[in-house]
């Protein structure tokens, strides 16, 4: 390959929570911003470009917010970049400012991607009625979960998997301080009490709704060589694409989410991804995500990744952490929360993940997908380069 | 940095009040496209494309477009919530990093599909202005009467830009308004929104553009002339029109002085000039000088604007300049947001 080394040398994210109503949306992007600068060493006037994601402007009722956002992040006279790829946006985001990087034409690059989703109402932006179109009137929730039920029938999943999956990462988020939920008491027996809200889907285990932002600071090598503060290195970036319905489409495990993380572990050089990886964090906005995401990436046989969950083989303690921030289960702001797991992945080979970081932790993978299960983006950084 | 060059462009027959759905109006075009650069779509390695939810009134309105593509097996694909234009500057970008040597971008807009000039307030700042809904012809008046109180345009130049745009689209064909008359004549009709007349306005219409980017061989084997993207860069101002000077497009200047428009001849320039005094400002901000360079010989958006697709649209047309050997050297320009908030200029070079 020949693009240029690239470098994460700030992350900062909001403090996430239903309502952020103590900030508008400009003072939201730049609390993220702010604390991505100061973990740089860096200030807006050292940025080149900046490029920013959020999942449908209809969110907030803002059309094109970044043009905005110009002011408030002293942007004029800069070249600013907007990227929209549905839920996987804050990935994709970062991938395009990586490129920005990695394609020579910038240095020092900030990449943010926020959703104040309290200034609108998500459940009406994600299910307008459209003309010709076959309507979606039951949010997510309804979309995805025929879709799990199907991997349950497929793999043979016993019913409390989902569960198990939403308590971790809930426990989890009570190590992260800037997780949404933060609930310590959860247990597999009370999980399974909470209320069916698409079934299988219960109320634990789907993601909340966040106000919220997260933002990484990317610089070429030779900067990032001059500057003594904890590097991840981007070891490699891919994305996929494929249409939301045809015949035959396998919905439970996506081929573009196959040839996404083959084409990612090729350019990272990783053949072994259960062995080479240290910790991921992976878009699970619905619990059974997991343990689908677990076969989809290539980490356990097909119709196992069910048993690497019941064998916590992705507890914190288990051979390949999954989300150990809490995840999207504990934090979505829609168009952020891409960015957020990628910016957590940095965070754990830079060594800055606090009470949630996995010891010893030199390789991890971000992942976010959006749209009906069709796209993808995902990166591997490192502690070292690559 | 890699040669990288524009080797076909399609555009759609403009139109305004189209039912057809948006992947309905992007099929043909992409076809088109392809067919035009001989290639098949397998030998697209990276698509991206522009588009804006409120247009279509739906959010996620972009995803559906991926059937338009062919998407199985799954490509490698992106989307920008901008003008077509960008799509090719992310497409440029990833070419740059080594990843991928063919490109497909398209930009796609329905402005029929509701009130752009109250739509478009909607880019503005939530909680002071948009709240008022000044209207999109309203702030580029603001803009239009400060650049002719400072005297950076004049009213003569501003119908001079309609009239060449209007002649230029009956030449063209594929434009939504055309005609014959002079300058003079433009002059003469009544005032309808200070300082506009309704020729300084914007046809709205319904349309999208494509264009293949290629870099080094591929981009020889594809195309007898390609137009090679010899610089492209884009800039922002300041939204708040009171922090910005009105009566110059700062951000296009820099774009310009980024991609040295002015190091050397220009023989046309498409300018991405939605509102007729635009033209004038896109002129001195890239230090273009009209005895020697032809503006905007396509007609350009003043006779047919459809949003997010116009932008790429003027691309599309100065590589064909460079395609049939009518220029060597040609900037392409396009922008977006109220007052040419936002930039993007490329030099295309045929040799």
């Amino acid at each position: 390959m020949g693009a240029n080394r690239c470098a994460v040398i700030g992350v900062g994210q909001t403090n996430h929570t239903s309502v952020r109503a103590d900030v508008s949306i400009a003072g939201l992007v730049r609390e993220a911003v702010d604390r991505a600068l100061e973990s740089a060493g860096m200030t807006l006037a050292d940025i080149d470009a900046i490029v920013i994601g959020k999942a449908p402007d209809m969110l907030e009722g803002v059309m094109m917010p970044e043009m905005w956002l110009t002011d408030s992040l002293a942007a004029s006279g800069k070249p600013v970049f907007r990227v929209h790829t549905a839920g996987s946006v804050g990935g994709s985001t970062a991938i395009v400012a990586a490129q920005h990087v990695m394609s020579g034409i910038h240095k020092r690059v900030l990449t943010v991607a926020f959703e104040k989703q309290s200034d609108g109402n998500a459940m009406w932006a994600l299910s307008v009625p459209t003309p010709f179109g076959v309507p979606v009137h039951a949010g997510a929730g309804g979309y995805f979960s025929p879709i799990i039920r199907s991997y349950m029938r497929r793999s043979g999943a016993p019913a409390h998997i989902g569960a198990m999956v939403a308590v971790k990462d809930r426990t989890n988020a009570c190590k992260n301080p800037y997780a949404h939920l933060h609930e310590p008491d959860w247990t597999l027996e009370k999980a399974l009490e909470t209320p069916m809200l698409w079934d299988p889907v219960r109320f634990i285990e789907t993601c909340p709704s966040s106000d919220g932002a997260a933002a990484l600071v990317m610089v070429s090598e030779d900067v990032a060589d001059t500057m003594n503060v904890p590097k991840a290195w981007v070891h490699s970036t891919a994305m996929r694409s494929e249409p939301t319905m045809f015949a035959g489409r396998n919905q439970v495990s996506p081929r573009a989410g196959e040839l996404c993380a083959e084409d990612l572990y090729r350019k990272a050089g990783i053949t072994n991804p259960l062995e080479e990886i240290d910790v991921c964090e992976v878009y699970v906005p619905f619990s059974w995500f997991e343990p689908m995401w677990l076969e989809n990436l290539g980490f356990a046989p097909k119709d196992h990744g069910w048993r690497f969950v019941e064998d916590g083989v992705t507890e914190m303690t288990g051979k390949l952490p999954f989300n150990p921030s809490g995840g999207v289960l504990s934090t979505n702001p829609i168009g952020a929360s891409g960015m957020i797991r990628f910016g957590e992945a940095a965070m754990q080979v830079m060594g800055l993940a606090g009470e949630h970081q996995i010891d010893g932790a030199k390789k991890a993978m971000g992942h976010a997908y959006g749209g009906g299960s069709q796209f993808f983006a995902m990166w591997i950084v490192g502690s070292e380069k690559n | 940095m890699r040669d990288v060059g524009i080797v076909a462009f399609a555009e759609s027959q403009l139109t305004y009040g189209t039912t057809n759905t948006p992947v309905e109006m992007i099929v043909p075009t992409v076809n088109e496209v392809l067919k035009n650069a001989g290639i098949e779509r397998t030998e697209v390695d990276f698509w991206c494309h522009g588009s804006c939810d409120y247009m279509t009134g739906q959010p996620f309105s972009f995803v559906a477009a991926v059937d338009a593509l062919g998407a199985w097996p799954p490509i490698i694909e992106s989307h920008v919530e901008m003008d077509g234009a960008w799509a090719l500057y992310e497409a440029w970008m990833k070419i740059q990093t080594g990843e991928a040597n063919v490109a497909l971008v398209f930009g796609n807009g329905k402005s029929s599909a509701g009130d752009m000039n109250r739509a478009l307030t909607l880019q503005q700042d939530p909680y002071t202005v948009a709240p008022l809904w000044p209207g999109l012809t309203a702030m580029e008046g603001i803009g239009a009467c400060a650049a002719l109180q400072a005297g950076t345009v004049t009213e003569r130049q501003m119908a001079e830009a309609a009239s060449r745009a209007r002649r230029d689209g009956a030449k063209n064909g594929n434009v939504l308004v055309s005609g014959s008359e002079s300058a003079d004549e433009l002059l003469s009709r009544a005032v309808t929104s200070a300082p506009f007349r309704d020729h300084d306005l914007p046809a709205m219409a319904d349309g999208v553009s494509a264009i293949i980017i290629a870099a080094g061989d591929a981009a020889k084997r594809i195309a007898k002339r390609p137009a090679w993207i010899r610089a492209i860069d884009h800039r922002i101002d300041h939204q708040n029109l009171g922090w910005r000077d009105l009566a110059r497009s700062t951000s296009a200047a820099i774009a310009a002085s980024e991609v040295g428009v002015h190091n050397d001849k220009v023989d046309i320039a498409e300018l991405h000039t939605t509102f007729s005094h635009h033209e004038q400002l896109l002129i001195n901000a890239l230090q273009l000088r009209p005895d020697a360079t032809r503006i905007t010989p396509s007609g350009g958006a003043l006779v047919g604007n459809a949003l997010m697709a116009a932008g790429l649209s003027r691309f599309g047309h100065s590589a064909r300049a460079i395609f049939d050997g009518t220029a060597d050297r040609a900037v392409a320009h396009a922008q977006q947001g109220a007052c040419l908030q936002q930039n993007i200029v490329a030099v295309l070079e045929g040799n």
